[in-house]
């Protein structure tokens, strides 16, 4: 264990600088399970899994010479096509099933990518070097990479430009609808299977802009998946579904938290503290929804 | 009946020859044994009572720490162990060893069960998907911390006692083959004599819904706990005798191995047909079978035919093998079918 945070009051500021930025990412991720928990009503177990393969896009441009900002927009177009390509192949058919049936459909899906991954990229830790260079704020008591920066800005432009898609497109209204009411929305004409598709494939194209900042500024492995699905899925049920701005203080709350965890626990245990928060804020939150006797539903 | 009798007459005299009958695969089958009861033990979750966990992997993984630790710490000392490693510093002596193992399954058994009642009121109020996550959440938080305590060898392993040096080559194989076929016997006496009481009634109650089953005057946490606790205990059980047969214990690929035994154990369920007594049986047996060959036909790509196997079982073969012979063969299963109602529902399909 490591006090280092009550002695240097700077390391708090580091902590809590970095965990912001974390979080705005994490935001990211969560919105695109948010969009597809809201519309179909499926939770994505692959969803971190997405994340680390519009990574491996950004880093293999970086290997071909190409400077890795630029996974950001070619990232999220492939990852379009894998994400409407695994929706015609596999989430059709699970998605007016039991919602166990989705969860272990895609945990299927996300143990295929994660060895498929392994094989195609191999099991190194990896890291597209940006050279963005690094800012140093009070008297370089706090170090922030320039890359982290970068990442949180592109996060808020792609969230906000997302925002002002599901506002004002048709497609955008489509999916809204088909989200308050898929029934109805059919009958008013709206192809919701294309919906569906679009969805999946959006979520996926945020998946894609995640993993390819992911991939800037820290690191990305085969298997390091799972855990962003999970911070994602606590995302969401601390903010609620359609909660935009709850989403992203939750992103950031969580990321701070991460953050402190680190450097208090050790990074052994950083992991263990994200998976530990996803048993205790649900335990927490069915100990409050009891005493109106009401469930998570 | 007594063509039950026969059945089961058959089924223990074959499990009794079986490692004399085919002496090169007694480590498969003591593994099969070890599936079985997993799977069973999840079937009272996710078949009879709904409720579809990730989690029992929590129970089998501290099963297999504590069976080995009870069993290294009676006799030497627990640090120094796990930190020699592999190293032969301590040697157990036959009596020790026996004895060790079998306090170490006691506890091995007894924890888990404690540890799913303290934790069940607070999980098994949680519904659907969220308990769903929460479990999975569960099962891979106690990898990662495990995986970071140093008593029990943190990232670097846990050597399980050697098995001592008696009774010649074979015995150390025919031993575990037995512990794990004993458990298998008591896990199935066990779960047929719940499944034929009232107890199963009410699990099935809380699956269909648990809304009216409380409005009816059930006490459906209760029933619950109880239910989770009785498969903690046989995880545990299992876990421990997994962990002297494998002789080497990692926080995240052998413990809590929420990606494979975690998922195995749904998988084997759901492929036998979950809610059914012999569902789990049949399903792991088959698994245990086409894994075998998977792993040996297609080294290194055995998780890619994994991850196809869940989705395709999933999507094409939810009910599972009992299911579909539920639905081919209605009469075997004591089922009275109406011959005209059956003919309008296939017309209308």
């Amino acid at each position: 264990m490591d006090f280092m945070v009550f002695q240097y009051p700077m390391i708090t500021v580091q902590a809590c600088l970095d965990g912001i930025l974390l979080g705005i990412l994490f935001a990211l991720i969560a919105y695109g399970m948010a969009l597809q928990w809201g519309v179909m009503n499926i939770i994505n177990i692959a969803q971190g899994d997405l994340v680390i393969l519009g990574g491996y896009i950004a880093y293999f441009m970086y290997l071909y010479g190409i400077h890795p900002a630029w996974g950001v927009i070619v990232s999220p177009i492939i990852m379009y096509f894998v994400g409407v390509g695994i929706y015609k192949l596999v989430i059709n058919k699970v998605v007016d099933r039991d919602l166990f049936i989705s969860i272990l459909a895609t945990f299927g899906i996300s143990i295929l990518f994660m060895q498929l991954m392994n094989f195609a990229f191999g099991a190194d830790v990896v890291l597209a070097n940006s050279g963005y260079g690094t800012t140093f704020l009070f008297d370089s008591a706090v170090v922030l990479p320039n890359s982290k920066i970068f990442s949180a800005f592109v996060s808020i432009v792609f969230a906000i430009g997302l925002v002002i898609y599901m506002k004002k497109s048709k497609l955008g209204r489509a999916i809204r609808a088909t989200a308050q009411n898929a029934r109805a929305a059919k009958i008013l004409g709206v192809d919701t299977e294309k919906v569906y598709a679009a969805t999946f494939g959006l979520n996926a194209a945020l998946c894609g802009v995640a993993g390819a900042l992911i991939s800037i500024t820290f690191t990305i492995h085969p298997y390091m998946g799972l855990p962003y699905t999970i911070r994602s899925f606590m995302i969401v049920i601390v903010a609620g579904l359609g909660n935009l701005p709850g989403v992203a203080m939750s992103g950031m709350g969580l990321g701070v938290f991460e953050e402190f965890a680190d450097y208090i626990l050790g990074t052994e245990f950083r992991i263990g503290s994200v998976f530990l928060l996803l048993v205790l804020i649900l335990v927490y939150r069915r100990f409050k929804l009891s005493r109106k006797r009401e469930y998570l539903k | 009946m007594n063509k039950n009798v026969i059945l089961y007459a058959a089924i223990l005299i074959f499990g009794l020859a079986a490692p004399f009958v085919f002496p090169a695969f007694k480590v498969q089958l003591s593994i099969l044994c070890v599936l079985i009861v997993l799977a069973t033990t999840w079937n009272i979750q996710g078949g009879e009572m709904g409720y579809n966990t990730f989690g029992n992997i929590l129970f089998y993984g501290l099963g297999m720490y504590l069976c080995a630790s009870v069993q290294v710490g009676m006799f030497f000392p627990l640090a120094e162990w796990t930190e020699s490693g592999g190293e032969k510093t301590f040697v157990h002596t036959p009596t020790q060893f026996f004895q060790g193992m079998a306090a170490g399954l006691v506890v091995a058994a007894v924890v888990p069960t404690i540890v799913a009642g303290l934790i069940g009121y607070a999980i098994l109020g949680l519904r659907g998907h969220y308990f769903a996550i929460c479990t999975l959440g569960l099962g891979v938080a106690a990898g990662e911390i495990s995986g970071g305590i140093e008593i029990i060898g943190a990232g670097q392993g846990f050597t399980t006692p050697p098995f001592p040096n008696v009774g010649g080559l074979e015995a150390r194989g025919e031993f575990f083959y037995f512990l794990s076929f004993g458990a298998l016997v008591l896990t199935f006496i066990a779960v047929r004599a719940i499944y034929s009481t009232r107890f199963r009634l009410i699990l099935n109650a809380i699956r269909d819904n648990e809304d009216k089953a409380e409005a009816m005057g059930i006490e459906t946490m209760k029933y619950k706990i109880i239910g989770w606790m009785v498969s903690a205990f046989f995880c545990g059980l299992a876990g421990g005798i997994m962990g002297g047969l494998v002789g080497y214990i990692d926080s995240t690929d052998v413990a809590f191995d929420g990606r494979e035994m975690g998922v195995f154990m749904v998988l084997m369920a759901i492929l036998g047909g979950k809610g059914t007594l012999w569902g789990p049986v049949i399903g792991a047996t088959v698994f245990h079978i086409f894994k075998e060959g998977f792993w040996t036909f297609f080294l290194g790509w055995q998780y890619v035919a994994l991850g196809v196997l869940i989705v395709v079982i999933v999507i094409y073969f939810p009910e599972g093998i009992m299911g579909w012979l539920r639905e081919k063969y209605p009469e075997r299963f004591g089922e009275v079918v109406d011959e005209a109602d059956r003919k309008a529902q296939v017309e209308l399909k």
